[in-house]
Parts: structure tokens; C-alpha cells; sequence
């Protein structure tokens, strides 16, 4: 009894860390990769290299005064910004880091990331409907639009990992994909599932990058148009608290496509496994993340509905018929 | 994709466009009368930043203008200084040495390669991309500082004398520009073409979106790129020569598209066609004095003038009319944007919010000159 109540403690101040050091650190990250990027220095005043500069902005962020507009459901207003941090931060508890580090092996882990995903969407449609703000209000409606549009995709693909690896348990999926990286699900060499794999893994991803509203998909913040979308008239940390939500969604997503596809903590060459490789590949993934935000301009909300609608749902579904049928012929 | 399927007028809202809007660019405000996501109206309002810089014109001498005509469009401003300039001198006949046209021509085409550099960053940050804008304003920089040795600012010119210049150009300023060319020649296809123009996103984004026809540009008198991209062959500099333009081989390109990317490619196309001009202007450049004779007091006789010069923007006419007193006794800017911003109401019925402030975009605004 006292040891599991310690273990929940250690779990739960781990989470709480590791958390709240990507949410700050992130925005470090991303704005030194977009100087890099964009040929400019970035952050570089505050600390070395700028690394005191998401807590000089934190700091900065609460002592900002909270202001609430009149006219806004202040209950709504208050819950959003909240509701967007707490199911990015509660779904940590079901990610496998290595073959030990898991705070809660929850037998339908994957179906409990994706619920916790659509509340944290649900904070988006709350804060801008509470906003009364029309371009908040626009910015809701294009993002209940876009992630509904793109949840389908995402777990028709899901489902063609849970056929091959016969499991909803992160932990479970992980463990099936050890041993280098031709066990990987998205090079998985043996019954012809290299055929089908890399196109799961693909949609995921881009499936990932707009679920997570980050541009080239970043209709509902899309700044020249809606000011600032939902968060338009959000100050202090109800703005902190949407972008560090915005981070953590991020560190999820790069979560759930290490775990699903790229092996979790395997080593590339089945030597060392641990929590180290399941770092780095959620790393590349974030990083890839910031480098296509610098890269593309925006699409268009009708063109994003599309993509999804008209090529990723009809792909994603045949991908599934077919996975399913190899598996069926092998 | 741009026009809607139905429209109903009792399911409208109206939604205020600036005048504070990152995609505004200064000072706009339009409003626009939304069904959901599309526009049933928009109708631009003016006035936010009127200063009234044509009847300061008559308040003062004619040279005490010189300095506001950098003020109205701050990013070809150098152009506004040539029109001016144009004008007086055809008011009062004052002859300007064959150097300093030179010079005029090469600072002015320089300054409308920055113009054109600076549209294409904000441009792109209207359609979310936010990375060509340091990439643009790279070399938009090395311009600024060729101009700020010989002009002596950095924005708003005041460089154009009655019958000159103000300042010779030296060689560091020759090699500077010719190191320049060569390396925005370099720059162009890579950093440019092959990151952005030919990037699919941008294609689908503005291919076939915002569609102006040559009709409707010669209906609200829209001028420069904006006709240039609608099938219209006119520039001021081919058509009613001024300066010593017609020394100088170049081409005016034309798009017959009339969609926002053909707007686009006229100008990436006239980038390289000022750089044509200028390397021309750069080799044949001859020596003289920048500034000829000029009174101190100019007292033009009686009468109504017009010049006309093409701006980064379009055509941009000086009618000025003179009484035979050291002021000038009305002045009327014919602005190129003026026109160009009409288009926006009639082209953007129907469109989505976010086509249109693309289309807005490619019009290249600026504010400023419109309320002038």
C-alpha cells in the first residue's frame, strides 16, 4: 500500500515536471528554430542563449492583469483556458516512456488519448463561444470543423495498428515493435505490411499536425485573418495556459506516433532501448512540427476540409481494408 | 470555389475589418456584411489617416512639399518625389542635367525593387507564411542602406531636387548596387521561386482566386500590377515616357490570368525588369553635374500642369494648377491605390474571408496614400 502510494506521487509530480518544462521549453525551442530558420538569432537576452526566457515570460504572463470583457459567460470564459491544459496533461498518465516508466497501464490507453483530445478541443469551441468575440467565434466553428474532419482519418489508421499489433494498450504496441527498427510498425518487414504501413503513417501524421491546429493547419488562429482566433480576447495566463495546452497537445501527439509507429523506446538497431530513444524520436517529431510551421504558408479552412473529406478518409479506409486483408491472407 | 451556392439576407452579420487588422496594413477599415465565412458585402471605409497633403501643397512653396510626397506612399517614395519633381519642373521649365535623370531612374527603380520585396514579405504573412518576410527584408535591407548613402534616409526620401538631386552617387554606391544585383539575381530562383511560387500551398491559395477582369480595371481606373495581371498592357514608363526611360530596353510584363497569382508574377517579373534598367542605367551613365540651374524662388506662370510617373503601385498623375505665386494654388494627386482598393468591394462579393483578404493582399495597399 505505501509503496503504490508513493509510486503515485513520484508519477504524479514526474508528469507535472516533465509537463510543465515542455510547455515553457517548447516555445524556447520553436522560437529558436524559427530563428535558425528564418536567419536571425532568436531569444538571446535573457539567460544564456535565451534560456531564461520562458520563465521571464511567465513571469511576465501573470502578472498581467486577467481581463474579462463585458458581455462574456464568465464561467465558460474562466473553464476554457483551463480545460485546454488539463487533458493534454491528464493523457501523460497513459504514455509508455520506457518498458517501466508508465504511470498507469490502462487497457484502452489509445481510446483514452483520443478522448481526452476532443475535450481539449472542446476548450476551444468553449473559449470562443464564451469569448462573444465574432472572430473567436468564426475561429471555434473552423476548428469543431477541422477536428472533426480529421479525428476520422486518425483512427481509421489507428485501428490498422491495433489489427497488427491485436492490442488498445500503448505498453502493449510498444512492446510488440522491439528489436530494431524492421519490427517498427512503419517499416514492419514480415506479411507484406510494409505495403500499407508508411501510408498509416503518413496519415497520422498529417492528421497529427492538424489536429494539434499547427500551420500549415492553423485555421483557427490564423492571425491575418482572425486576429487571434479563440484566444483573441484572452489575456495573462488564460493566453498561457491556451499556448501551453497548444505545446502539450504537441508533445502528445509526438507521444502517440512514437508508441504507435516508430517503436516507442526501441533502439534503430536493437541495442540499447530506453527512455532515451523515446525522447529523441518525440524530439524529431516536435522538431519536424516547428520546421514545417516555418516553411508553408497557410491553407484555406475549405481546402483542409478537402484533404480530409475527399483523399485522407477514402485512403484511410482502404488502407484499413487492406491491412485487414493481409493480415487475413498471412 | 469563391462563390457560394445561396445567399440569404436575413442570416447576415456585420464584421468590422480593421481598422486595427494584421491584415489591413496600416489603417483600413472594411466593413464587411458576412453569411458565415462569406462576404455578401464589403465595403471599404476611408479617412482614418487623412492629413490633408494637398492643401498643405498650397500653404507652402513648391519645395516645402518635396518632403511630403515621401509621406504618402512610404514604400515607393522615392516615385512620389519624381512626380512631384516632374511636375514643377514642367511648370517652371527647368531643365535637369542628363546625369541626375540617370540617377533618378536608378534610385527610383531601386527603390521599387524594395517596394515589390516588401509586398511579397507582408504578402506571404497575409497567407500565414512567415519566414519569406525576413528572407525579403534580407535584401530589401541591402537597398535601404545603397539609398541611405546617397539620400541620407532610409524611408521616407527626400532626394529629388527642381532640375536634380540632391547628392552624386559615388562608386562604392555603383559597386554596391551591382553587388546587389548579382546577388538578388542568385537569391531570386531559390529563395523566391523555389520556396514559395512554386510552393503548392501558395498555388492553391491564390491560383484562380480574386478575379479581376480588364473591364472592371478600366471601370475603377486600377492601374499598374493590378492591370498589368488582368491581360491590360500599360505602364507609364512605355506609354507616355518620361525621364529617360525610353533609353533603356526593358519589357512591361503581362499576365492575362487576372487572378490574384497572375498580380503576383507581374511583379516577381518586374523585379527583374528594374534590374534590367538599372544595370543599363549603371553602364551608360554619364558624367555632369546632378543639379542644373534652378531659381531659389519658383514662380510658375499661370496655368494647369500634369505629369504623370509609374509608381510600384501604378500610375501615379500630378495635376497642379498655378496662379503665377510662389504657391501652388491646387494640387491633385491621381494615387494609384485609391483606384486599386475601389476593385476590392465588387471583386470580393461572394468570397470567403480568408480568399479575399488574400486577394486584398495581392492588390498591395498602401494606406496612406489612399488617405492622403
Amino acid at each position: 500500500m505505501e509503496t503504490s502510494v508513493w509510486r503515485a506521487l513520484l508519477y504524479l509530480v514526474g508528469i507535472m515536471v516533465f509537463a510543465g518544462l515542455n510547455a515553457a521549453y517548447l516555445g524556447w525551442c520553436e522560437r529558436k528554430g524559427a530563428g535558425r530558420i528564418q536567419r536571425r538569432i532568436g531569444p538571446c537576452e535573457v539567460g544564456y542563449a535565451g534560456l531564461l526566457q520562458p520563465i521571464a515570460d511567465g513571469v511576465k504572463l501573470l502578472s498581467k492583469q486577467l481581463l474579462v470583457p463585458r458581455g462574456v459567460d464568465h464561467i465558460l470564459f474562466r473553464t476554457a483556458p483551463v480545460l485546454a491544459m488539463i487533458p493534454a496533461m491528464t493523457s501523460m498518465v497513459a504514455i509508455p516512456f520506457s518498458a517501466n516508466i508508465q504511470a498507469r497501464a490502462i487497457e484502452l490507453s489509445v481510446l483514452l488519448l483520443f478522448a481526452l483530445a476532443s475535450i481539449g478541443m472542446m476548450a476551444v469551441l468553449l473559449g470562443g463561444w464564451a469569448s462573444g468575440n465574432k472572430y473567436a467565434i468564426i475561429s471555434s466553428a473552423r476548428a469543431v470543423s477541422q477536428n472533426l474532419a480529421y479525428e476520422i482519418p486518425m483512427l481509421v489508421t489507428v485501428i490498422t495498428v491495433v489489427l497488427l499489433t491485436g492490442s488498445l494498450e500503448l505498453r502493449e504496441i510498444a512492446l510488440k515493435q522491439q528489436g530494431g527498427f524492421w519490427h517498427w510498425n512503419v517499416f514492419r518487414l514480415e506479411n507484406g505490411h510494409f505495403l500499407t504501413m508508411w501510408i498509416s503513417f503518413i496519415i497520422f501524421f498529417i492528421c497529427s499536425v492538424a489536429e494539434t491546429n499547427r500551420a500549415p493547419f492553423d485555421m483557427a488562429e490564423a492571425e491575418s485573418e482572425l486576429v487571434a482566433g479563440y484566444m483573441t480576447e484572452y489575456s495573462s495566463m488564460g493566453f498561457g495556459l491556451f499556448m501551453m495546452g497548444e505545446y502539450l497537445n504537441i508533445v502528445v501527439g509526438a507521444c502517440l506516433t512514437t508508441t504507435l509507429f516508430l517503436g516507442g523506446w526501441d533502439c534503430p538497431l536493437g541495442l540499447t532501448p530506453g527512455v532515451w530513444w523515446f525522447l529523441i524520436k518525440i524530439y524529431i517529431l516536435i522538431f519536424t512540427f516547428i520546421w514545417i510551421r516555418w516553411t508553408y504558408p497557410r491553407t484555406q479552412i475549405y481546402k483542409l476540409l478537402n484533404l480530409s473529406w475527399k483523399f485522407l478518409i477514402p485512403f484511410s479506409f482502404a488502407n484499413l481494408l487492406i491491412t485487414a486483408a493481409l493480415i487475413k491472407v498471412f | 470555389m469563391s462563390v457560394p451556392l445561396h445567399l440569404r439576407s436575413d442570416e447576415v452579420f456585420v464584421l468590422n475589418l480593421g481598422p486595427q487588422h494584421p491584415a489591413t496594413h496600416g489603417v483600413l477599415r472594411v466593413k464587411l456584411t458576412m453569411d458565415g465565412e462569406y462576404i455578401v458585402k464589403a465595403e471599404p471605409v476611408l479617412g482614418y489617416i487623412h492629413r490633408m497633403h494637398e492643401k498643405m501643397a498650397e500653404d507652402g512653396i513648391f519645395a516645402q512639399f518635396m518632403p511630403n510626397t515621401a509621406r504618402m506612399d512610404y514604400l515607393h517614395a522615392l516615385a512620389f518625389n519624381h512626380g512631384w519633381a516632374l511636375v514643377v519642373e514642367k511648370a517652371a521649365g527647368i531643365e535637369v542635367p542628363e546625369r541626375a535623370e540617370y540617377i533618378r531612374v536608378i534610385t527610383v527603380e531601386l527603390n521599387r525593387i524594395a517596394s515589390h520585396l516588401l509586398w511579397w514579405a507582408a504578402f506571404l504573412l497575409d497567407l500565414g507564411g512567415f519566414t519569406p518576410l525576413l528572407y525579403a527584408f534580407d535584401d530589401r535591407e541591402k537597398i535601404i542602406d545603397l539609398l541611405e548613402r546617397v539620400t541620407g534616409s532610409r524611408l521616407t526620401y527626400c532626394y529629388m531636387r527642381f532640375g536634380g538631386v540632391l547628392n552624386d552617387i559615388d562608386d562604392e554606391f555603383i559597386t554596391g548596387t551591382r553587388d546587389f544585383i548579382k546577388r538578388l539575381r542568385s537569391r531570386l530562383p531559390r529563395q523566391y521561386h523555389d520556396l514559395v511560387t512554386h510552393n503548392i500551398i501558395l498555388i492553391k491559395r491564390i491560383k484562380d482566386i480574386g478575379f479581376v477582369s480588364a473591364e472592371q480595371c478600366r471601370r475603377y481606373g486600377a492601374t499598374g500590377p493590378v492591370a498589368r495581371g488582368s491581360g491590360i498592357n500599360y505602364d507609364v514608363r512605355k506609354n507616355e515616357p518620361y525621364s529617360v526611360y525610353p533609353e533603356f530596353d526593358f519589357d512591361i510584363p503581362v499576365f492575362p490570368e487576372g487572378d490574384s497569382m497572375a498580380r503576383y508574377m507581374v511583379r516577381m517579373h518586374e523585379i527583374e525588369q528594374s534590374m534590367r534598367i538599372i544595370e543599363q542605367a549603371l553602364d551608360k551613365l554619364p558624367a555632369g553635374p546632378v543639379m542644373g540651374k534652378a531659381p531659389r524662388q519658383l514662380k510658375p506662370d499661370a496655368g494647369y500642369y500634369y505629369s504623370a510617373v509609374e509608381t510600384a503601385r501604378g500610375l501615379l498623375g500630378h495635376r497642379l494648377v498655378c496662379d503665377g505665386d510662389k504657391n501652388p494654388y491646387k494640387l491633385k494627386l491621381r494615387s494609384p491605390t485609391f483606384s486599386n482598393l475601389s476593385l476590392f468591394g465588387e471583386v470580393a462579393e461572394g468570397m470567403l474571408l480568408a480568399d479575399a483578404l488574400a486577394f486584398m493582399g495581392s492588390l498591395d495597399l498602401v494606406i496612406p496614400e489612399i488617405d492622403r
